[in-house]
């Protein structure tokens, strides 16, 4: 069943590109959203025994797939964003042939991240990176426009420093563990972890996911690749890539296979912590609001970093929460950004004003969203961040408690100054005639929207649901 | 007995400056086709070391792909294209040595430092696997890369059709 995930988008992306087939071209869109569809839907409601290997299909592909709870929620993750991408993609992409590149695009991303979260083996991992790493270089350029391009070629040069580095870590792992499964790499780590080698592995191949995280200080592709991007990539690639390729797969990585030490620990916290700070800071100065929302996603993901930084269950908990909340509420503010060039033809907030009378439905999602992501209560954000601040309390990283909180005003102070700009006080003459968005990009702004308000409100039971079990399931 | 194994590590020595050489030589050109003669070489030498050092399955991934078939792609797109003037040969020629002119030293450098660092090998490397059917080591070993590197490859395609065709197409 689990290959299904893998198999069926490669089925049908190799189905919709056979030349008798034109027909089928039709269907593409129709296609990937069932397939996205389908994931959530699976996470939902399948039984226990949908989530083994046993069946008809294991009898021919052996692929080593697991997934554990930590993975459900990712899979549950990706599907939304990636529906999320295929509507508002459908609504802003006219032309057909460009709609039709797009969907078979976005299928290989899908593959390469259904990958990431499922695979048990470091190779395996690092392969599927590449897969969604390949989908998004061209994802970003899609447009060919200069700031495009640009965007692609920094993320593809500084992927190429981040494959470099996690190359060299499977390969000092192999040579100290024999093999490259999470099982084998996790059983030499407790004999062989405190050696030299086996620290050097461990650190390129973190370093390489900060890259790929865009985590301070190897953030620099992140602004341009998210505010040069088109508008449905950049929900792509705010909304799970990133998540997916740097932040599950250290999450996965550092709480079951690299060994547990308080030196990796500290390093996270200090990345995590510089990321929060940096991103936040940054994201005050911004007057573009992709790029203000892209520094403002290094800083969310600073909190996750420095959550599972903290290394105990409740740290791990609040990381994977708010990697969970963020997907959702930063692919909204991406959407209402969407929503918001569709109309106006810009993302430069000094040219904006007055929009909230005009753009009802957008004002008031990315307000739900904004405070969301500040930590207000009681929408999902503040119950991730409380999580990731009553662990770093208990574990007495009462410095790193302070930043967390100190922050989250400073977020609160950005996100209601871009409310400000956009949504309130007079209308400018160039958007006199602007009004709400298409269904396309409606729709899953109140869908999303009505996730962040319902997380936040049915709090115990997603906590008691699917978040304690992650906790779990590391010890 | 010693003097061969003397011969062995002057040969792998010898390899690896070659392979160096070889890698600076493909950044440093200022002629494209010489760049790609220069990967080619790269690949070539990287192959005869991968051979030496018992690893025949990456050796021959090696010289089909990265020293044979990316080359001949290079150069059939190479051939495509047009002859830079003298003019535009002698700017390219400058911009190169602004960009690279240090790169010997600095690898020189790199190399000095990387002799100075100790990593203690104190552990006991387990057995490598001594799989030397390629079928079952791509079907049965390693199945799931299989399918990501077709994913790879069909991104790749797809990357041509998105960005060089239609750009073609709008020119």
């Amino acid at each position: 069943m689990l290959s299904l995930l893998i198999l069926v988008p490669l089925a049908g992306l190799l189905l919709l590109n056979l030349p008798f087939t034109p027909a089928m071209k039709r269907t593409a869109w129709a296609f990937a959203f069932t397939v996205a569809l389908a994931q959530v839907a699976m996470v939902l409601v399948a039984p226990a025994a949908a989530w083994s290997q046993q069946g008809f299909l294991a009898q021919y592909f052996s692929f080593g797939l697991e997934a554990k709870d930590l993975t459900r929620v990712l899979l549950l993750a990706i599907g939304i964003v990636m529906a999320t991408t295929l509507m508002v993609g459908r609504s802003m992409i006219t032309d057909d042939r460009q709609q039709f590149n797009f969907v078979n695009l976005l299928l290989v991303s899908i593959i390469g991240m259904n990958g990431v979260v499922l695979v048990t083996d470091l190779f395996s991992l690092y392969v599927f990176l590449e897969v969604t790493s390949v989908s998004s270089f061209i994802l970003i350029a899609f447009n060919r426009d200069l700031g495009g391009l640009e965007g692609a070629f920094k993320y593809l040069i500084l992927s190429a420093v981040a494959t470099v580095l996690m190359l060299t870590g499977v390969a000092l792992l192999m040579l100290v563990a024999g093999g490259t499964s999470f099982e084998t790499v996790a059983a030499a780590m407790k004999t062989s972890g405190g050696i030299t080698i086996s620290q050097m592995a461990v650190g390129a191949f973190v370093c390489g996911l900060f890259i790929k995280g865009g985590l301070v200080p190897f953030h620099g592709w992140l602004p341009d690749a998210y505010s040069s991007a088109p508008a449905p990539v950049s929900i792509l690639l705010a909304g799970i890539v990133t998540k997916v390729s740097g932040i599950y797969a250290l999450v996965r990585l550092a709480t079951s296979v690299f060994p547990a030490s308080g030196a990796m620990n500290e390093v996270l916290m200090v990345v995590g912590a510089a990321s929060i700070i940096v991103g936040a800071l940054a994201a005050l100065g911004q007057h573009d609001l992709k790029r203000m929302l892209a520094y403002s996603s290094i800083s969310q993901m600073g909190y996750i970093v420095l959550g599972l930084g903290c290394g105990t269950p409740l740290g791990i908990v609040g990381a994977v929460f708010h990697l969970f909340n963020h997907a959702i509420f930063k692919t909204l503010l991406f959407v209402n950004s969407a929503a918001i060039e569709q109309r106006t033809g810009t993302t430069d907030m000094n040219r904006m004003g007055g929009l909230g009378s005009r753009m009802p439905v957008t004002g008031v999602t990315s307000t739900i969203a904004a405070l969301s992501t500040a930590g207000v209560p009681p929408l999902a954000g503040f119950w991730s961040k409380l999580i990731i601040v009553i662990a770093l309390w208990q574990a007495h990283d009462y410095g790193f408690a302070g930043i967390a909180v100190l922050m989250s005003v400073v977020t609160l102070a950005y996100l209601l100054l871009m409310q400000r700009r956009i949504f309130f006080g007079k209308t400018s003459p160039e958007h006199a005639g602007v009004r709400e968005a298409a269904a396309g990009v409606v729709v899953p702004e109140l869908v999303l929207a009505a996730l962040t308000v319902a997380v936040g409100l049915l709090f115990p039971w997603v906590l008691n649901t699917f978040m304690l079990p992650v906790g779990g399931i590391f010890h | 007995m010693a003097g061969t194994d003397t011969m062995d590590t002057m040969l792998d020595i010898l390899l690896v400056w070659l392979l160096v050489g070889a890698a600076m030589a493909t950044v440093m050109t200022p002629r494209i086709l010489w760049s790609v003669i220069g990967l080619a070489v790269t690949s070539a030498v990287l192959t005869i070391l991968m051979f030496r050092f018992d690893s025949p399955l990456a050796a021959v991934f090696e010289l089909s792909v990265c020293a044979g078939l990316i080359p001949a792609i290079f150069i059939s797109t190479i051939s495509l294209t047009q002859r830079l003037s003298p003019e535009g040969m002698a700017e390219r020629r400058r911009e190169k040595w602004r960009r690279f002119g240090l790169l010997p030293v600095l690898v020189i450098l790199v190399g000095v430092a990387l002799m100075q660092v100790h990593i203690p090998l104190d552990f006991v490397a387990p057995p490598a696997a001594k799989e030397t059917d390629v079928r079952n080591v791509l079907w049965h070993v390693r199945h799931i890369d299989l399918v990501g590197q077709i994913a790879i490859l069909l991104g790749g395609a797809w990357g041509v059709v998105v960005l060089l065709k239609e750009r073609k197409r709008a020119a």
